[in-house]
């Protein structure tokens, strides 16, 4: 290629365009879920290899009713995933009302979802004693790992809730763009996306029938 | 710029009956694992189908629910092969537990 020709039609990597064709909320967005799932990747191997190399690992979830209503919270953030999606999709066609009652839902979801995991931090505390450091079976690195992981994971459900609330509320008042509203759904579909391994994880492999 | 920044956030997705496949694949998937939790097999089997499952999840999740199926190429090839790269290289660590609990089992 002559010179003339390399200045005529320039490379998308030199500057001044959007190389990715998206908008840097959105590449920004995409690097950090990137980083947050490094983080829960490595919670996640220490877990597991914690529970491998332990032959007396306590299975505390009994099939009914801990592992069906991990199932139920499982169901509520698939279901918060397609409600975000439809949010998305509402404000891509502008329709502005729609995408807060969308967004509304996935709070619901998402809500839901708090409660419930709430519910059964507690019953593992007041019933079966397990705390940060210790439990009855003598294995104290299952409650160790356990509330590290939910919780981290809890943690960013509450603030996808609050970020959403701010979006809805934005969005309601003619305010935001549809890519606010699409970043703010990478996030939450992040969210979503994490559980699909803590539940089999965590859950699953400590069920007891 | 303008023209750029407009056709930065220009974008095409899936239709609602596509989320909506999605959706309850990812529910019927789920219901599987549930399945083989109620089946209680042996530990590595159980964590070996789980994480094919879920790699299949998150994959249906990322590629629809977070539009990446509908992104450029070079967005993909740009996150994701390091992801999967350094989750491989932390896996390292994973033959060693079953060193350590044959020795405890020992």
């Amino acid at each position: 290629m002559s010179d003339a020709e390399a200045v005529a039609v320039p490379s998308v990597w030199h500057g001044g365009t959007h190389p990715y064709a998206i908008g840097s909320k959105k590449l920004g967005m995409w690097l950090f879920i990137i980083s947050d799932a490094l983080t829960f990747s490595a919670l996640l191997m220490a877990y597991t290899y914690v529970r491998l190399s332990t032959p007396n690992w306590p299975k505390p979830f009994i099939f009914v009713p801990s592992i069906i209503f991990s199932s139920v919270m499982t169901f509520f953030l698939l279901s918060s995933s397609l409600t975000m999606v439809m949010a998305v999709h509402s404000m891509n066609h502008g329709n502005r009302s729609a995408t807060v009652k969308w967004i509304l839902a996935t709070m619901a979801f998402g809500l839901g979802f708090v409660g419930l995991h709430l519910t059964e931090w507690l019953k593992l505390i007041y019933n079966e004693h397990v705390t940060i450091f210790s439990n009855e079976w003598g294995v104290p690195l299952f409650g160790g790992t356990f509330f590290a992981l939910t919780g981290l994971h809890m943690t960013h459900v509450v603030i996808g809730v609050i970020y959403l609330g701010i979006i809805a509320f934005a969005v309601g008042r003619g305010k935001f763009k549809y890519e606010d509203v699409e970043v703010s759904g990478l996030y939450w579909h992040f969210v979503d996306l994490v559980w699909m391994f803590i539940f089999p994880l965590v859950y699953l492999l400590s069920a007891r029938v | 710029m303008s023209n750029h920044s407009d056709a930065a956030v220009e974008h095409v997705g899936g239709t609602t009956q596509a989320f909506l496949a999605v959706w309850v694949g990812l529910l019927a998937l789920t219901g599987v694992e549930v399945f083989l939790a109620y089946e209680q097999l042996p530990t590595l089997i159980m964590l070996t189908a789980l994480m094919g499952l879920s790699v299949i999840k998150a994959a249906l999740i990322i590629a629809y629910f977070m539009h990446l199926k509908f992104e450029k190429f070079s967005l993909f090839i740009t996150l994701f092969p390091m992801l999967v790269l350094c989750i491989l290289l932390m896996m390292i660590f994973m033959p060693d537990s079953i060193r350590a609990m044959i020795m405890r089992v020992q």
